[in-house]
């Protein structure tokens, strides 16, 4: 049947912020769905509250609703669009569960929408746990065995029967959120009882363990005339217990035999035929008996979902792609394989290649979360690689994390690799626990000598996957103990996916001199095609990747390229902005006439989407990878400054091998990030610096902060995202920061800033051609100075800001730009304190907030960027004054702290949000509610107000509190803080501090009878009330802010709810009232 | 032992491309036969045992080979039939709770070398290219004079009638003997899976040389007749077409699989044809021309039957029932009267996916409306 007639238009919900278990891999299907559609020649209306994305750029739908992905704005949508139908799968979990409030409210009803891709039915079954159970019975499948419980004592019962550990799955939650393994009562009740809460439903699925067991996935497609095919299989090196998103990962299934892989094919047939998801893709994952091959269904997802994503980049089939065709009526041998383009797409992916995926974790930026993985996810990103072998995708896995190891490394440190000690006792009893860094113990075990079948014993893991990689320390073994190196052995390690780096130093030898004998041998990579059919078929699709075999598959245009160079995993301080400013730059060049060339590791995005480039090399973002990639494919010159610092790392040596940068010269990249060339280059310019000093001891970082007065921000150098930033107060507090976070060397100098307190921070995007600089925004930070900018809200136009700083802000950034010799982007951070600007940073390269100025001035900057290294100037391009846009804009960030409830929840200078969201409007205070409301921080209308704050911030409280009670909010208080607010008129009643009395703040947070707190943290070390306030609001999903600038704009966010009506308004409807 | 050196052998292409490799080899002796590719990515130990693959040798696209290792339960017939291996890389070591060995044992027992560390993407893109050639795998850098020689003397498959060399020597009983319904197949190179599926549908299956008369198999009083899968050139299995169509005339439902297909076709007068590079693997789309119904079907065949989804030339009884989406080929014919029909695929599988299973309860339905 070809595409449904009876539909045209036809609404695509987004999966929101990014966030741990919902990440950028929703960019990647949002944006083949809307392109999928318009093809087909549908209207496309997005929602998406997340501006970062592609997706949410205004040309790939016919109207982008910039707006908080909930069932009320959706609503609001539907009722001005009136679609004729919803497209609920391609945006994770939380588009399905909006999809199913709207159907279960009544809504779509009222409004005519129909759900396509999977109906509400099959959601139904597919989310509830217990539906689920019984209609996997009806076909004759497996499930763990488990019960449901909808209150703690039906839990408690049902403990008596698993006994421990037992898994705990709520239902309707993402990412495994809220769920855990129980080794004992204690962790067995504070898991239920968060997951009874996490559960929208109030619902946990409570299992028996399969700890050890294989676990596996299968992505499954299904068209409207009942054609099913499998697109990929999955096995985790990690067994049962650890959440699939935090496993290693390798496709194809590597230990399964022909009979055994089949019985779970027709088991995940029976599976999407039973649940009815009648025209589009779900996933679902099997655990297997390694004993005796016994098999259960652990569950499906009716959607897209991370694991599409990666089954997608893994094989070369496009789910979301096909699977929007499929909603909309198409059949599978209707639609043709994108790849080969020359047989139907109702076929299942052979692979010739072993694809790894590695996750990457965030755990240095929460100190005291625990890291150990569970079945609730943790990682913020994940690497794919690609390899002929295990072997080789695992190294190049490992190293495409850019998590500091070249392959499979065991670290130099101890601590590193998560270990106390370095007996073998301490090893094994590491080995026993997932962590990250298992992976790595495991090599230490075997370098330890200690048994694979002890490892597999103690690891669970495939003793085939162990032999694997004992396989890799036998070679290093052998290779090390040579006498010399010869083309056999060298080849042979190569093929074993070992890099130059990791090669030198197996031998003394560096980096370099390998990499000299290596290309003197002939030994070279050669890039092969993912072609979905194993060669069967001739391929049109340059999509590649590197190893060492005979042929090269890697075609020449004889065009001129451009490489661009990617991101790489996303983490914290590194997210999908980075992504998106480098789609932006391939489509512009490519409408440029030149040939596109996409490097990346990354499987979640949009950059590795094959069509967005012309080629697209899946590797890892390292010198010797990239190198041998520049010198095939001889490009104009490479684009190193979208991609985040994981590019702007390798501009120097890339330069020292010949390799052309465009843009921006390495040399400014440098200045501007050497701070001893910066600071000259700022005076040059007039441009005031906080005081600042620079250490390379533990010594001069205490003489430098006395001479520049206390309290100070104090960092490593060169780091991205405020990684180990803090702001000290004393000399104690510093001296204690090198023992606990940093170590100062002379290789590895500390920054030491003075911090400015009570100053306001702004940024400024703006980019330049060499001659013209043009600013794109300033933007101005709600969270007081100190605040990382990652994590601080901020708007767009500035809401207070003197016309002369403003002018003065720009004014500097035109010099800058200029003295730096900028040639593309370019973002300034400064701090105004008593009215007198000063400079922190200047980023020579594209910033995290290009999205948002982008969409905000409707501009896109990182298109121009890409255009203007090429040599085009901006008044070719036509840009070149800035855009005031007549509305107002607001980015909020968000953050993961439900995740790491260990973790106190406070801001600082080191960036902790893994995601942000938009919020637009004619007013600031409607702007920011909406974006709180995308954000999740839902704002209270009425009731209660806790405040406690310290005395520095008591003074500012006073009219912030004011204008609540005037809003009828009733005003509770810590005994000081209530004193000094009714001192200054501001009626409210007292509250026991948590360590002093009952009930305290704590029991009216978990009694509802707080709305909304305020607590600023005391001081640098949080107190311990501090903390348990801040975690039981979050526990309790209460609103909450710790800096007062932030509770003020709460306040012109609840005064703008309470006063009218929510109205919704595309972002292309926006972007008209420009000019 | 090293892992970083091995001892050295190739694989020589008639048209002189020439791959390097590892190898191991229980004899010195040259294997030369047809080299063709599998693209199935889990099933190797059914491929190598299946007698389809008689006198190839196999190439797998897959590069992890040896990873399960080998069981009891998964041969398609009772020793490995292949006459060589070439694999990407070849795991030393297995993991899994059927297995009873390691694939590189199991082959060296059967003298049957492997070439591994092979570019096994090269040479698969390269047969896809300029279609199916004979080669020869040997030791060392590159082929001698007797590599060559053997290559030389390599007969092509063309012409080739090895449905004779691989079937039984003399009738056997499969299955219970007291089953409610009696096949007599044809082994021209048959599966066992054939056989199980058979066996669980209640029946007890008489499997009979490839040269067995009608008279004779009529004499059995079978239910039904199987043809079944094969090697070789099926037009040289001059034998078997009038064999068959005497069977169908005596209204005995007839199902063929793989050659099976080709001989119906060859019996009713179509003709058959050298597919460039055949199709072999667990993954190709298949249309079922009355439903619209698309299969996933497990391929091992390098010759089909001429036609199109609309004619069979030649065969005005036939009428095609299945067509092969990626390259429009036959997959599937019947006779417009007579209950006799067959599959270009393998609706057994093994290895592969089971889409096509329920060909073997329509051939069972046949059966019943006859008996």
């Amino acid at each position: 049947m070809p595409r449904r007639s009876d539909l045209h238009r036809i609404l695509v919900i987004g999966s929101g912020p990014i966030v741990i278990g919902q990440g950028a891999e929703f960019d990647y299907s949002g944006t083949q769905a809307a392109k999928a559609l318009r093809e087909e020649g549908y209207e496309v209306v997005l929602v998406n509250s997340n501006p970062a994305t592609i997706m949410t750029d205004p040309e790939i739908a016919d109207r982008t609703y910039i707006e908080p992905v909930t069932p009320e704005f959706v609503e609001l949508i539907i009722a001005r669009e009136k679609p004729d139908a919803l497209l609920p799968t391609m945006g994770g979990q939380t588009a399905l569960n909006v999809a199913m409030k709207l159907h279960e409210t009544g809504v779509l009803k009222k409004y005519g929408v129909e759900l396509i891709g999977a109906n509400a039915r099959a959601i139904a079954v597919a989310e509830d746990r217990k539906l689920f159970g019984e209609a996997m019975v009806k076909i004759g499948l497996k499930c763990p065995e488990g019960h449901i419980a909808t209150t703690w004592d039906e839990a408690l019962a049902v403990s008596e029967w698993t006994g421990f550990p037992a898994i705990i799955r709520p239902a309707f939650t993402l990412g495994g959120s809220g769920g855990g393994v129980a080794y004992n009562r204690e962790e067995y009740e504070r898991i239920v009882k968060g997951g009874l809460e996490e559960s929208p439903i109030s619902q946990v699925l409570i299992e028996r363990s399969l700890l050890g067991w294989k676990e596996y996935e299968l992505e499954v497609m299904r068209d409207c005339e009942d054609n099913v095919v499998i697109v990929c299989s999955i096995e985790n090196i990690d067994p049962m217990g650890v959440h699939t998103g935090d496993s290693i990962t390798v496709a194809p299934a590597m230990t399964l035999s022909d009979r055994e892989y089949q019985v779970m094919r027709d088991a995940a047939i029976a599976v999407i035929r039973e649940i009815g998801v009648d025209a589009g893709g779900c996933n679902i994952q099997f655990a297997v008996n390694p004993a005796d091959g016994d098999m259960v269904v652990i569950e499906m997802n009716p959607r897209v979902s991370r694991s599409s994503a990666l089954a997608s980049k893994a094989t070369g089939f496009a789910i979301a792609r096909i699977g929007t065709k499929l909603a909309v009526g198409y059949r599978l041998d209707e639609l043709p394989n994108d790849i080969t383009k020359t047989t139907p797409a109702s076929f299942e992916p052979v692979l010739d290649y072993v694809v790894v995926k590695c996750p990457r974790f965030a755990f240095e930026k929460f100190p005291g979360a625990n890291p150990t993985l569970t079945t609730q996810m943790k990682s913020v990103g994940e690497s794919m690689a690609i390899g002929r072998t295990f072997k080789e995708a695992l190294q190049k896995g490992l190293r495409a994390l850019e998590s500091g190891r070249t392959g499979w490394d065991i670290s130099a440190r101890l601590q590193d690799d998560r270990l106390a000690d370095d007996t073998l006792d301490t090893l094994r009893g590491a080995l026993a626990t997932p962590t990250p860094e298992r992976i790595f113990q495991i090599k230490r075990a075997m370098l330890a000598n200690i048994s694979l079948e002890e490892i597999h014993r103690i690891t669970a893991v495939d003793p085939w996957f162990l032999s694997q990689m004992h396989e890799l320390v036998e070679a290093e073994r052998e290779y090390a103990g040579l006498a010399s190196v010869d083309e056999e052995a060298l080849r042979a390690m190569k093929r074993m996916g070992f890099a130059d780096v990791q090669l030198g130093a197996l031998r003394g030898e560096t980096e370099q001199a390998v990499r000299s004998q290596r290309w003197a041998l002939g030994i070279r990579p050669v890039f092969k095609m993912v072609d979905t059919c194993a060669g069967e078929f001739p391929s049109n699709t340059p999509y590649l990747y590197s190893t060492y075999d005979e042929e090269s598959e890697a075609p020449r245009s004889g065009r001129k390229s451009v490489v661009i160079l990617g991101s790489g995993p996303n983490r914290i301080g590194q997210g999908v902005e980075f992504d998106y400013c480098c789609v932006r730059a391939a489509i512009a060049l490519r409408e440029q006439g030149y040939e596109t060339i996409m490097v990346n590791s990354n499987p979640e995005t949009v950059s590795t989407d094959w069509d967005t480039s012309d080629k697209l090399y899946f590797e890892p973002l390292t010198l010797e990878h990239v190198l041998e990639i520049v010198q095939r494919e001889q490009p104009v010159g490479v684009i190193v400054q979208l991609g985040g610092q994981t590019p702007l790392k390798l501009t120097r040596p890339l330069e020292a091998a010949g390799v052309k940068i465009l843009g921006t010269s390495p040399d400014s990249i440098d200045a501007a990030e050497d701070r001893r060339r910066f600071e000259k280059i700022a005076r040059d310019l007039g441009v005031e610096q906080p005081p600042n000093g620079t250490a390379t001891s533990v010594e001069g970082a205490v003489e430098a902060a006395t001479r520049i007065g206390y309290p100070v921000l104090v960092r490593p150098s060169y780091v991205l995202g405020g990684r180990a930033m803090e702001i000290v107060y004393d000399e104690a507090t510093l001296r204690d920061y090198f023992v606990r976070a940093v170590r100062v060397s002379e290789e590895r100098p500390v920054l030491i800033d003075s911090f400015l307190e009570d100053a306001y921070e702004f940024d400024v995007d703006a980019i330049s051609d060499g001659k013209q600089v043009v600013i794109g925004a300033v933007m101005h930070h709600i969270e007081d100075a100190g605040i990382h900018s990652g994590d601080s809200a901020c708007v767009l136009p500035p809401q207070s800001l003197s016309a002369a700083n403003g002018k003065q802000m720009r004014e500097h950034t035109v010099a800058f730009a200029k003295a730096l010799g900028v040639v593309g982007l370019i973002n300034v951070q400064y701090a105004i304190q008593h009215g007198i600007v000063y400079v922190l940073e200047v980023n020579p390269r594209a910033s995290r907030t290009i999205p948002f100025v982008s969409k905000t001035i409707g501009v896109p900057l990182a298109s121009y960027a890409a255009r203007v290294m090429v040599g085009e100037t901006l008044e070719q391009i036509g840009f070149t004054k800035e855009i005031i846009a007549p509305y107002v804009a607001v980015k909020e960030a968000v953050f993961p702290f439900t995740k790491f409830r260990e973790f106190d929840p406070i801001l600082g200078p080191e960036m902790r949000s893994t995601g942000e969201v938009m919020g637009v409007s004619d007013s600031f205070g409607t702007a920011f509610a909406r974006a709180q409301l995308a954000a999740g921080n839902g704002l209270p209308l009425e009731g209660s107000v806790f405040v406690t704050v310290n005395d520095h911030d008591k003074p500012n409280a006073v009219p912030i509190t004011r204008r609540f009670h005037e809003m009828g909010f009733k005003i509770l208080a810590t005994s000081g803080t209530a004193a000094f607010l009714e001192k200054n008129g501001v009626p409210c009643a007292t509250v026991h501090k948590v360590s002093v009395a009952r009930p305290n703040g704590i029991d009216l947070i978990k009694n509802d009878e707080v709305q909304l707190l305020i607590n600023t943290p005391l001081g640098k070390r949080a107190q311990k009330d501090d903390y348990s306030l801040r975690q039981a609001a979050i526990a309790h999903r209460i609103a909450y802010t710790t800096t007062l600038s932030a509770a003020s704009a709460a306040c012109d966010a609840i005064q703008s709810l309470k006063s009218k009506a929510a109205t919704v308004r595309s972002i292309q409807e926006w972007q008209a009232t420009i000019r | 032992m090293s892992i970083l050196r091995a001892s050295k052998g190739f694989l020589l292409l008639e048209d002189g491309t020439l791959f390097h490799g590892h190898i191991q080899s229980a004899s010195n002796t040259p294997a030369v036969a047809e080299v063709v590719f599998t693209t199935n990515m889990s099933g190797y130990q059914e491929v190598f045992t299946d007698p389809s693959y008689r006198s190839q040798i196999v190439v797998m696209t897959s590069p992890m080979i040896g990873n399960y290792g080998v069981n009891g339960e998964d041969p398609e017939s009772t020793k490995a039939q292949v006459s060589g291996v070439v694999v990407r890389e070849l795991s030393t070591t297995f993991s899994n709770w059927r297995a009873g060995g390691g694939l590189a044992g199991y082959m060296a027992n059967a003298n049957i070398p492997i070439l591994y560390d092979v570019d096994t993407r090269r040479l698969t893109r390269h047969l896809r290219t300029v279609g199916v050639l004979r080669g020869v795998i040997g030791a060392g850098e590159k082929p001698d004079a007797a590599a060559k020689a053997a290559l030389d003397a390599c007969p092509s498959m063309e012409g080739l009638d090895l449905a004779s060399v691989v079937t039984t020597d003399k009738p056997y009983a499969w299955g219970k003997p007291d089953a409610a319904r009696h096949i007599v197949a044809f082994d021209y190179g048959i599966k066992q899976n054939i056989l199980r599926l058979f066996e669980d549908r209640d029946c007890r299956v008489t499997v009979v040389p490839s040269t067995t008369t009608a008279k004779e198999v009529l004499a059995l009083e079978p239910h039904g007749v199987f043809l079944s899968n094969g090697p070789g050139d099926p037009e040289a299995v001059t034998y078997a077409m009038g064999t068959i169509r005497e069977i169908a005339d005596a209204k005995v439902p007839i199902f063929g699989i793989c050659l099976g297909n080709q001989l119906i076709g060859l019996s009713y007068g179509a003709t058959t044809f050298k597919l460039p590079y055949g199709h072999r693997g667990g993954n190709h789309p298949v249309k079922d021309v009355m439903s619209g119904k698309v299969l996933i079907t497990s391929q091992n065949h390098g010759f089909a039957v001429k036609g199109t989804a609309e004619s069979i030339p030649g065969a005005p009884d036939l009428e095609v029932t299945h067509v092969n989406l990626n390259d429009g080929s036959i997959e599937g014919l019947r006779h417009k009267r007579l209950p006799v029909f067959a599959v270009q695929f393998h609706p057994e599988a093994a290895p592969g996916p089971h889409d096509a299973r329920g060909l073997f309860d329509d051939f069972m339905n046949a059966v019943e409306a006859r008996s």
